[in-house]
């Protein structure tokens, strides 16, 4: 007999809405995002996993695999201090232009990588003056180890400095100057204070960097000429392999940088979870 | 006289060290080539500049380019909207897994997203003998790859936005006899234009100048199917500098002409809603 009034919660939508458009975003989810991933790896395992093992212990593949953990292992700390360098300029002091700084550092953003590579072979490819200079004196650029890691660099150049801006902005200086005044150095402050502090949004941004490092194409497919075994990354070496029609060797080179990507995710995710509250400045940017 | 300063006083150093890198490694890695590239063009002359881009190859390839990654950006800014507000919003087993995953364009190279989307949506593939339609190496495959890079952008602009929303502006908005729809139209969605409009630039900018993503699923028929960055891969190959030079600086031109019409826009919107 009781009339139980049940609240109908005001701030949410009817539970038949919330389940349809809970089933719509998984099934896009679904088909957008993970089923890509399950064919790179189907693909791979077409014709059996000694196979796709074997495709990647092919000496180019081998040496394709190598290039591309040197690119990201040269590129990788260079981005991080160059980040780290920026983000201690532009969250610790009042300058002029210091907006349209970040805006030069944010450019390559807006700048297709394929036209990063073409700037790169116009300004150092054998036909500029400081090209041909260079060449002359057997400095290769283009074409050439140099080239795709300055074309690395580009395409990463904002990753480090816009996860370090929003979080050292947050914690303020307070804490540097505290440290100056109980009379350590400037670089002992630095080091003892403020590398703490960063450290977790130094690592996201370093995982965000090291992704792109390693995955990407267009500015170095422009600058690397593709010399099987000396100028093909991985991703290159994926093309290579794909346009010739060998899907299976394609394929698992492709499934170890999708297992990296995935490596990457729980990482990040990780990062995420467990220093939520570091890391909140960088989401909010 | 302190007003002429570059850098405000401050007690810290190292201003001088980071602010010296910083400009380095910039001026090295991304304004030399720039400014290389446009040096290029200058000394081309505007005519000879605007005759080697004025060919209909040439704007059919910009005209694509620009076009799919309108529609693409536009697909994500509505299907990122309804992921940042599912994932923010409700919850549901595998959640976490969603979010995730929503990465994982990011984090995938693009060259294999675009030979895993070739080989699902391929008239062999096996979503693409399912589909009426042809996808792969038609138009509509471009615009699937570039949702797929694209789709990132807007969830992770809102979500954080989503998150810190009271909800008592939610229950106000019920108290005073809105309907749920009406609250989501004229309470919430504004609140979140800024964030949206925010992710839809990321994304629209990200893929204007998408190549490798694209490049598999696209067929690659000139006229047809051909991206401007194609294009400039394609006149450099041919050692064609010049009109290479020439679409990229047509790239530029139309990205940046776009980006700060969306920032006018944006700076519009702020004022409207009193965001900072």
């Amino acid at each position: 007999m009781s009339d139980v009034v049940h609240p109908v919660p005001v701030t949410t939508e009817p539970r038949g809405v919330r389940f349809l458009v809970i089933l719509l975003v998984l099934s896009l989810v679904a088909v957008l995002l993970l089923a890509p991933l399950a064919a790179v790896f189907s693909e791979a395992l077409a014709d059996g996993l000694p196979a796709a093992l074997q495709a990647l212990a092919q000496p180019d593949a081998r040496s394709a695999i190598g290039l591309t953990l040197l690119v990201a292992v040269i590129t990788v700390p260079l981005n991080a201090a160059v980040g780290i360098a920026a983000a201690w300029a532009i969250a610790r002091f009042d300058f002029r232009g210091k907006a349209f700084l970040v805006t030069l550092i944010d450019l390559p953003f807006s700048v297709s990588p394929v036209v990063a590579g073409l700037a790169l072979v116009l300004l150092f490819g054998s036909n500029s003056t400081l090209g041909g200079w260079l060449i002359t004196h057997d400095m290769r650029i283009v074409f050439a180890l140099p080239g795709i890691i300055l074309a690395t660099l580009f395409v990463t150049f904002p990753f480090v400095a816009r996860e370090l801006i929003p979080v050292m902005i947050e914690q303020g200086r307070a804490e540097e100057e505290a440290a100056l005044t109980l009379g350590a150095s400037g670089w002992r402050a630095f080091r003892t204070v403020t590398l703490p502090n960063i450290r977790w949004a130094l690592l996201y941004g370093v995982l965000l960097c090291n992704a792109r490092a390693m995955g990407e194409f267009g500015a170095v497919a422009v600058v690397s000429g593709k010399i099987r075994g000396e100028t093909t990354t991985m991703p290159i070496m994926v093309e290579m392999l794909y346009n010739e029609y060998l899907a299976t060797a394609a394929f698992s080179l492709a499934a170890a940088l999708a297992l990296l990507a995935l490596v990457t995710l729980a990482l990040k995710s990780l990062l995420e979870w467990r220093h939520a509250d570091l890391l909140a400045a960088t989401r909010r940017h | 006289m302190a007003t002429h300063r570059f850098v405000a006083p401050s007690p810290l150093p190292g201003f001088g060290l980071g602010f010296g890198i910083t400009m380095a490694a910039l001026s090295a890695v991304v304004l030399l080539p720039i400014a290389f590239l446009l040096g290029r063009g200058i000394a081309l002359g505007p005519t000879e500049l605007w005759g080697m881009v004025n060919t209909p190859r040439i704007w059919a390839a910009l005209g694509l380019s620009f076009r799919a990654a309108l529609i693409a950006s536009l697909v994500n800014l509505v299907f990122g909207l309804l992921l940042a507000w599912v994932l923010v919003r409700y919850r549901f087993p595998g959640r976490r897994l969603i979010d995730a995953a929503v990465d994982l364009p990011f984090a995938l190279p693009t060259a294999v997203a675009g030979i895993a989307l070739t080989a699902l949506y391929a008239p062999n593939g096996a979503f693409g003998q399912l589909l009426p339609v042809r996808v792969a190496y038609a138009e509509p495959g471009i615009w699937l790859a570039l949702i797929f890079i694209g789709l990132p952008f807007v969830v992770r602009s809102v979500q954080p936005v989503l998150e810190e929303l009271d909800p008592e502006l939610e229950e106000a908005s019920a108290t005073l006899g809105a309907s749920r729809a009406v609250t989501l139209r004229r309470v919430v969605l504004p609140t979140l234009t800024p964030a949206l409009l925010t992710g839809f630039a990321l994304a629209l900018a990200r893929s204007v100048g998408e190549y490798g993503s694209v490049i598999f699923i696209a067929g690659n028929l000139p006229f047809e199917t051909e991206i401007a960055p194609l294009l400039i891969v394609i006149r450099l190959e041919e050692y064609n500098y010049d009109a290479a030079a020439a679409i990229g600086i047509a790239m530029l031109m139309i990205s940046f002409a776009m980006l700060l019409a969306l920032n006018l826009i944006q700076t519009g919107t702020r004022r409207r809603t009193g965001h900072a």
